[in-house]
């Protein structure tokens, strides 16, 4: 006989044991979900948030550089309108482009800017080559400090190391000080705020970025093309200029990239050490959009710095994936 | 990949005059800004580039400011965050770069994720910010400018540093492991969870380091999408040194790059001692 207790009993497993089957079916479900689906929820997720957070934007941006500039919030004319015969209409003005090229300040800014970062990009490659040589070149423990040397700054603030040289090039800074107490000039010069000043900011800033990618190609050159050039009878400078040189130009054009790009939209440095006397892209933009509120001209300007940095940036993407696939 | 038998490592080793001073002459330039900031930090004087004797008083006037305070623990909260979601994200992205050979879409996401790494700031900045305005008038959401906009932008510029890590890892890594256990009859997905990502584990923890560092460093894009009240750390100092040296900002600089450099010493210090283990295991191997 089943007591009344003993049938709650069951009653309860049972309903427990259909739970279980229940919970392990909706396991499977789920499991059989994953087992077939994982890798394409986990594309889509950053794919998703790259395209929403990364690709839009940008369109918004080209949209803006083509709408009229109000005085409104927001402070650009709609691009598309229903006309009175309900059709849509697409009014796309060309006045910012325009405006750009017509304006003496714009193409000068993005002339200036293209030539300071060319040279400072020149000035990495001078000094940034002979030290990735030196260090590839030392030994053990040695070679992985002065590494960590040269990964160090990047780590740091980069406003910060920024700031530290306005100490230095100040009017009563470090290096005027220097030079007077030295006896090399008796009148503090003006360094800061001048053309001077942004290059060694860039300089500065970007030199780690030139240095590792050359690091990384000069440490793994084949050095059987060395000693063949050396016994056949080359100078070292001939070998270093015949050999070395042109083997590692992937790291010299992905260096040059890495500071080249950047420093061509910066906007700190010019900024902070340049003052109102240089003239920089990234700058221009900035006080476009935040001082003059003209935020067609702004996009307009993004644009414009898009379109000269794209050579640039494909190369780059070039060189990355033939690295990867290498 | 040509036979390692021999690299510039190797090569007889013949001081070279110029070498080792361009190398003496890059380092000090790279260090001595950052050792005059640290002296100065210590300089009794209010003008920051006359000596005025010993003092610890900016440090003090450092740690009494409610205003730096504040705008630190709001950038170590937006930087925890984005490290974290930008790992989760950028680990993804970077599995299928290196490991999913074909998907649809894949050339505008291999775009998508190295555009990031090399966008001027401005233009990232600008576009979201503009992102955000167009989304407020839309839907209404984001209602206020603020720490919720910061993150999301930070997140999107570091998911894609960590994705290129972890791809480079991946490819570091090669597949012959995950082959193994394919093999032997293990699914793609135990795979993923027993093999894979145990593997990764270094590579996301420098992915995480990464995103946190540039989250904590970001100025311009943080300008463009933060609202009203909402300063970050960079963006307090550069209001603070747009118009000049301050002390206070020295003393700042020196607590950041002293925590940077303990932390980059004990990375750099268990990495070569993980190096030498490797070779005495090597030689182990090698002398059975």
């Amino acid at each position: 006989m089943i007591k009344p207790t003993d049938s709650a009993l069951t009653a309860s497993r049972l309903n427990e044991s259909t739970k279980m089957i229940f919970h392990r079916r909706w396991v499977r479900v789920v499991d059989n979900f994953f087992q077939s689906r994982w890798k394409g929820l986990s594309v889509a997720i950053p794919y998703v948030w790259l395209v929403i957070f990364f690709l839009i934007p940008f369109f918004i941006v080209l949209k803006i550089s083509f709408a009229e500039s109000l005085i409104a919030s927001p402070p650009f004319s709609s691009l598309f309108e229903w006309s009175e015969d309900a059709a849509l209409k697409m009014t796309l003005i060309f006045d910012n482009f325009a405006y750009l090229w017509e304006d003496d300040l714009y193409v000068k800014t993005y002339l200036n800017s293209v030539k300071i970062s060319t040279i400072s990009t020149i000035l990495c490659l001078l000094i940034g080559y002979p030290m990735a040589y030196a260090i590839v070149r030392a030994s053990g423990t040695m070679k992985y400090l002065l590494l960590l040397m040269v990964i160090l700054p990047f780590w740091t603030s980069f406003l910060l190391r920024v700031y530290a040289w306005m100490g230095i090039l100040a009017d009563q800074g470090t290096l005027n000080s220097f030079l007077i107490w030295a006896g090399v000039i008796d009148q503090p010069i003006r360094m800061m705020y001048s053309e001077f000043a942004v290059y060694i900011g860039i300089v500065y800033s970007y030199l780690p970025f030139m240095i590792l990618p050359l690091y990384a190609n000069l440490e793994k050159l084949d050095l059987t093309l060395h000693e063949a050039a050396s016994d056949l009878g080359a100078h070292p400078i001939t070998v270093f200029f015949t050999v070395t040189l042109p083997l590692t130009i992937p790291g010299i054009i992905a260096g040059g990239l890495l500071v080249f790009i950047p420093a061509t939209g910066e906007f700190v440095i010019p900024d902070l050490l340049g003052g109102g006397n240089v003239l920089m892209i990234g700058r221009v933009l900035y006080d476009e959009f935040n001082s003059n509120h003209d935020w067609p001209v702004a996009a307009a300007v993004a644009i414009a710095l898009l379109i000269l940095l794209v050579i640039p940036m494909m190369l780059y993407q070039h060189a990355q994936s033939r690295q990867i696939n290498n | 990949m040509p036979s390692r038998d021999k690299s510039i490592t190797d090569m007889p080793k013949k001081r070279s005059t110029f070498l080792l001073s361009v190398l003496c002459f890059g380092m000090a330039f790279l260090y001595i800004p950052m050792f005059l900031l640290i002296v100065y930090s210590f300089n009794y004087s209010k003008i920051v580039s006359v000596w005025g004797g010993l003092s610890t008083r900016w440090y003090i006037s450092l740690f009494e400011s409610e205003e730096i305070w504040s705008a630190l623990m709001l950038s170590l909260k937006i930087a925890i965050v984005n490290a974290t979601f930008a790992t989760l994200f950028g680990t993804l992205a970077g599995l299928a770069l290196a490991r999913f050979r074909h998907f649809r879409g894949r050339t505008l996401f291999t775009g998508m994720i190295s555009a990031p790494l090399v966008m001027p700031e401005v233009i990232t900045g600008l576009s979201l910010l503009l992102l955000f305005i167009t989304l407020g008038d839309l839907i209404g959401w984001p209602e206020k400018r603020g720490i919720t906009t910061i993150t999301i932008a930070h997140i999107t510029f570091s998911l894609a540093y960590v994705a290129v890590i972890i791809e480079s890892r991946l490819s570091g890594i090669g597949e012959t492991l995950e082959e193994a256990a394919l093999d032997l009859g293990a699914k793609p997905l135990r795979v993923m969870m027993d093999i894979t990502l145990p593997l990764l584990a270094p590579g996301m923890l420098a992915g995480w380091l990464l995103a946190f560092t540039l989250s904590l460093d970001d100025l311009v894009i943080a300008s463009f999408v933060s609202g009203p009240g909402s300063s970050t750390l960079p963006m307090l100092i550069y209001s603070r040194v747009k118009l000049g040296l301050k002390p206070d900002i020295n003393a700042l600089a020196t607590m950041i790059i002293l925590a940077v450099a303990m932390g980059v010493l004990i990375a750099g210090w268990i990495l070569i001692r993980q190096q030498k283990q490797r070779e005495r295991d090597a030689q182990l191997a090698g002398a059975k």
